[in-house]
């Protein structure tokens, strides 16, 4: 359950949180946003529903676009466009 | 697309497993207070804590309310949503006090204050970020299926048990003046607040510091309308809150809002800031609206205790458990711990002071154990109902929001939860309370102590948040450094 970020395609990223409680996913997602470009793919997975309350509003905050929210059994699976 | 378009869920039965188990644990609930109720109609005391801690679960839970949430995310990500849930529960909690106090039926005592609030509620406010959540949060999670969270709960309780009964060498530690000061307390023989750094520290200096309400400075009794709702509200809750929500909005939140208010081509100005200001209260419903019921039912709760004590004409639980045949673990004081309000904490420390008494430890000549709070047994202990139902009350809520999941943690997770409820352990000790008797109750009721211990919080939080900045970019410069295509 070690954090696991990765490139998955031109432009695509996976960041994978699951195990995590607050701050981590938070605070990883906020690091891995940073380091990819604007306009890059960011394909978060994570199990701890209360970071995903405090993503959303990270993501409205800096403008970055949440295309996707998938939700099944306490894992969420989000896909994030940089701005 | 926004991201409300974007949600979608798996799909599932109508009423599947997930639907099945919720209503089984909220039967369980029912059938557990009908069984009692039936058996003795004074069980009613045990089962209101039940059901207003489910509520609490709840709210906790739909609103992901975290006080840890509040300035970790502030300080971490930029995010105010918590802050703006705290306030709005703080204020209809701070309304609902009044009322209960101003009509006679308040159970609360504020607690002393002085620098020791500030102290513990750093302590606190460091172990709340390293442990991930708060007391109440680590609750609710564990109802979310989080066993890290219980990890958590687990670490505080042995913690604060052990914090409480700790003599011999402890003693080294302790001032001569706080010495001297306990001793001549002259508490009870069963008590040997001589010995003991936490009884000394109580007896030697906490009761020794200034007790207050802002009702005091303007020289009207709690009981009063200007004491209870222009003192201790108004001049208590609402104005402190306010000022927080305007310095979060003017660091964090206005001038991100000015430049997308500006970008769409709209006037500055005091308009634009109170659209701002606005917005920021609004961002995120489930939170505020999960503050506003859990204020309520606060306020509530006070009131129904107290409601049923006068009705069966007790002071204190223990009145009830000695009726109901469980006199085990009762102070010499005759008194076990029954605050009448939320409260997370010291039931903690009990059940687990219960287990060590049961093991051969004899913790019942302490204060905290043996003056104040006793060590009934966790079965019949009015405050654990409460925390357990607490934790039923989230896992419905995740279990019919399709959120709950069963989660073993891993070894850095389990080892930041056993760390973080250590701090955390000792700084609601040294507190008095956690996040919510702390800060949460004595705020709402004008404590002047509340305030202190948030500000402690505060700055705990900060320097959490500084410590796993730092960890989180390690970790990531790591695995960024072992992966050729992430050279970005």
């Amino acid at each position: 359950m070690a954090m696991k970020f990765e490139k998955i395609g031109e432009g695509a990223y996976s960041l994978d949180v699951k195990g995590y409680v607050c701050p981590h996913p938070q605070l990883y997602t906020k690091s891995a946003l940073s380091k990819i470009r604007p306009g890059d793919t960011l394909r978060l997975l994570f199990d701890n529903p209360s970071s995903g309350e405090s993503i959303a509003s990270m993501c409205d905050k800096n403008g970055d676009e949440i295309l996707e929210q998938i939700t099944d059994a306490g894992s969420f699976r989000w896909l994030i466009k940089k701005s | 697309m926004d991201a409300a378009q974007a949600t979608l869920a798996v799909p599932k039965e109508r009423f599947g497993t997930h639907e099945r188990w919720a209503l089984a644990v909220t039967g369980f609930f029912i059938v557990v207070s009908a069984s009692v109720y039936a058996a003795n109609e004074l069980y009613v005391y045990l089962v209101a804590y039940l059901w207003f801690g489910f509520i609490y679960g709840m709210c906790l839970q739909g609103g992901r309310f975290c006080f840890s949430s509040a300035f970790r995310d502030l300080f971490a990500v930029g995010v105010p949503r918590m802050v703006v849930g705290i306030v709005i529960a703080c204020v209809l909690f701070g309304v609902t006090s009044a009322f209960v106090t101003a009509t006679g039926m308040s159970a609360f005592h504020p607690a002393t204050w002085g620098i020791h609030n500030v102290i513990a509620g750093a302590v606190f406010g460091v172990g709340m970020v390293v442990a991930g959540g708060c007391a109440s949060s680590s609750l609710y999670k564990t109802g979310e299926g989080n066993m890290a969270s219980a990890l958590v709960i687990l670490s505080i309780s042995v913690t604060q048990a052990v914090f409480v009964a700790i003599r011999g060498w402890s003693n080294k530690l302790v001032p001569q003046s706080w010495h001297q000061a306990a001793v001549a307390r002259g508490l009870p023989d069963a008590i040997n607040a001589g010995d003991g750094w936490m009884d000394q520290y109580l007896a030697g200096y906490v009761w020794n510091q200034p007790k207050g309400t802002y009702a005091d400075l303007l020289g009207a009794p709690n009981e009063s309308f200007l004491g209870a709702f222009v003192g201790n509200f108004l001049l208590g809750v609402v104005v402190p809150a306010a000022l927080l929500l305007g310095l979060v909005y003017l660091f964090w939140v206005r001038k991100g809002f000015l430049k997308k208010w500006k970008r769409d081509g709209k006037p500055g100005g005091l308009r634009a800031d109170l659209a701002g200001f606005w917005g920021m209260v609004a961002s995120s419903k489930r939170t505020a609206v999960a503050g506003l019921i859990l204020g309520i039912a606060a306020g509530l709760h006070m009131y129904v205790m107290m409601g049923i004590r006068q009705k069966f004409g007790i002071e204190n639980a223990a009145q009830i458990l000695r009726a109901i045949g469980q006199d085990f673990g009762i102070s010499v004081k005759n008194t076990v711990f029954d605050p009448g309000y939320w409260y997370v904490t010291t039931q903690e420390a009990q059940w687990v002071g219960w287990v060590f008494q049961k093991l051969g430890w004899n913790n019942m000549d302490n204060i905290f154990f043996g003056l104040n709070n006793g060590i009934p047994n966790p079965l019949w202990n009015p405050a654990d109902w409460m925390s357990v139902a607490l934790i039923g009350g989230a896992c419905v809520m995740a279990l019919v929001h399709n959120e709950f999941k069963f989660k073993v943690p891993s070894l850095e997770v389990a080892t930041w939860a056993i760390i973080g409820g250590f701090f955390m352990g000792v700084g609601s000790r040294l507190g008095l309370g956690c996040n919510v008797g702390a800060f949460f109750v004595r705020t709402a009721n004008g404590d002047f102590s509340g305030w202190l211990f948030g500000l402690g919080m505060v700055g705990g939080a900060y320097l959490g948040v500084k410590f796993f900045s730092w960890w989180t970019e390690r970790k990531m410069a790591k695995e960024m450094a072992a992966a050729p295509d992430l050279q970005l």
